[in-house]
């Protein structure tokens, strides 16, 4: 089952990363995908905030993990955009998808074969012909917990 | 070589390059040997996942018998081990850490870990003396910062980035251009053939603090180019570029001269990767003559990008002081200058 929510400015991708970060716990992952300055960071910088993390949140492109450990749960802020021609293997990945924080993976395209069996994946679009800061959001969860959780973030939205 | 001499053997391999050098009193470079990635993915005929994930390995031996030979010196003739534990990646900082930590022992010498950034900008060391207090700005793929240098060891980060680092957004916007990773240089070469027509905003440039973001940048070049292929009209790269850089360099020097009249200092440092950009070094040439009392050190061209020269030169002040690590040195990922005290994050 898919979910998608239609934003019309970045304040609004900034609040539903917020929201969906009270539904998050240890272990979780959420895949974030689209265009560059589709609203990929604005989400995290969101999520982030739900979750209580004060910190600035930069980009995370160049050193691929970024950490944040003064949440309610600890963050992990990944991004595979330069990992488009290999190199996954060497960052020990799956120590963070089973560890104590909540993961969250941009360009996630380029790790496809390391990720895990559950997520919840959001497909950022762009809607030119609406205007500059319109954006889709598209839920693809796998596993009942993110179904769920997709739904909820979804309906309390509309 | 005089026995008053003082020669560091320096790792660096916190990203895309392995590199090990041997350096003379911090100030002289006398070998600087850099193995990237790119060739040995052109070695094996492309990238291959398992090579580029133990590159760093397979290149670590090589290059410091590479460092020791061309340096014409031999583990007796050292002083001291140095070693980048950080910013970066953590696989790739490991490599080196681990290296330094053998050499070290193997050889009972001091071991002086070094920040990374720190490194780049001692890097200016090479062109000349730094006096304090000092301002450096550093700009690379990663980092974009403005950092206070009161004293020698000492960094105070008075500024830095929001989102985007300047480098990581020339490769992005050079990425929806078609040009090949990293962007950086050919941005800057079409910059120089074309003009500032598309006039982009310049983000936090009228904020009263010291910090930077290019995200909005970036979006706002995407969003022309979106629009141009929508109506199918072809913009001209040499003006998207110009208007890029011109944005870029504006930000950047509006920040640094506020930073100067902010906190009187004897030399700007211009570092890291960016700090090769030629509109950025002409940019503050020209800026800096309002300011005749502070000398402008830009690092030299053959060492603003990551080497293991600039991370010798460095050490040389830890070693000076004293501040050792010993066999528990880990790599630190995240490792960061701490914010001037007063200020926030």
């Amino acid at each position: 089952m898919d979910f998608k929510i239609e934003v019309t400015d970045a304040a609004q991708t900034y609040d539903l990363g917020m929201k969906l970060a009270t539904y998050l716990e240890p272990k979780d992952l959420i895949l974030l995908d689209g265009d560059l300055g589709a609203g990929k960071t604005t989400f995290t910088k969101g999520l982030a905030k739900g979750l209580g993390i004060d910190r600035n949140i930069k980009s995370p492109t160049f050193t691929i993990i970024r950490e944040y450990q003064d949440g309610r749960i600890p963050l992990y802020h990944m991004d595979a955009y330069r990992l488009e021609d290999g190199g996954a293997d060497e960052l020990g990945l799956d120590e963070y998808f089973n560890g104590d924080g909540l993961n969250v993976v941009e360009w996630s395209q380029f790790i496809d074969e390391d990720l895990p069996k559950n997520y919840l994946r959001i497909v950022f679009t762009r809607q030119d012909d609406k205007g500059d800061d319109f954006r889709q959001l598209e839920f693809k969860p796998q596993g009942e917990r993110f179904t769920e959780i997709a739904k909820q973030v979804v309906t309390q939205n509309g | 070589m005089s026995s008053e001499d003082n020669l560091i053997l320096s790792f660096e391999s916190s990203c895309d390059e392995t590199s090990v050098a041997v350096v003379k009193n911090g100030r002289t470079v006398l070998s600087n040997v850099v193995a990237t990635q790119i060739k040995s993915h052109q070695r094996f005929g492309g990238v291959v996942p398992e090579v580029a994930s133990r590159h760093h390995i397979e290149q670590i031996t090589a290059c410091i018998d590479d460092a020791l030979t061309e340096a014409d010196v031999d583990y007796d003739d050292l002083n001291a081990v140095a070693v980048t534990y950080g910013p970066g990646l953590v696989g790739a900082l490991l490599v080196g850490v681990t290296a330094a930590k053998t050499v070290a022992f193997a050889h009972q010498l001091p071991l002086v870990p070094v920040n990374h950034m720190a490194g780049h900008i001692y890097a200016a060391q090479f062109e000349k003396t730094i006096e304090f207090p000092a301002l450096a700005l550093l700009v690379s793929g990663g980092h974009t910062e403005l950092v206070l240098m009161p004293e020698p060891g000492k960094f105070e980060i008075i500024g830095e980035t929001r989102d985007d680092a300047a480098g990581e957004a020339y490769d992005k916007i050079g990425r929806v251009m078609g040009l090949s990773y990293p962007a950086g240089k050919e941005v800057d070469r079409l910059a120089h053939i074309g003009q500032d027509t598309f006039h982009f905003p310049r983000a936090m440039d009228k904020t009263d603090d010291f910090d930077f973001s290019f995200s909005g940048l970036k979006s706002a070049f995407i969003n022309t180019v979106h629009h141009a292929d929508q109506i199918g009209e072809t913009l001209s790269k040499e003006d998207l570029a110009a208007s890029f850089q011109q944005a870029v360099v504006d930000v950047l020097a509006d920040k640094t001269v506020k930073a100067l009249n902010a906190y009187p200092v004897k030399q700007l440092i211009l570092a890291g990767g960016v700090a090769a950009n030629q509109g950025l070094r002409d940019r503050l040439d020209e800026e800096l003559k309002q300011f005749p009392e502070v000398a402008f050190v830009k690092a030299p061209l053959q060492y603003c990008g990551d080497n293991a020269a600039m991370v010798g030169a460095e050490a040389y002040v830890g070693f000076e002081q004293q501040t050792f690590a010993d066999s528990n040195l880990n790599a630190d990922p995240s490792l960061e200058f701490d914010w001037i005290k007063g200020e926030t994050a």
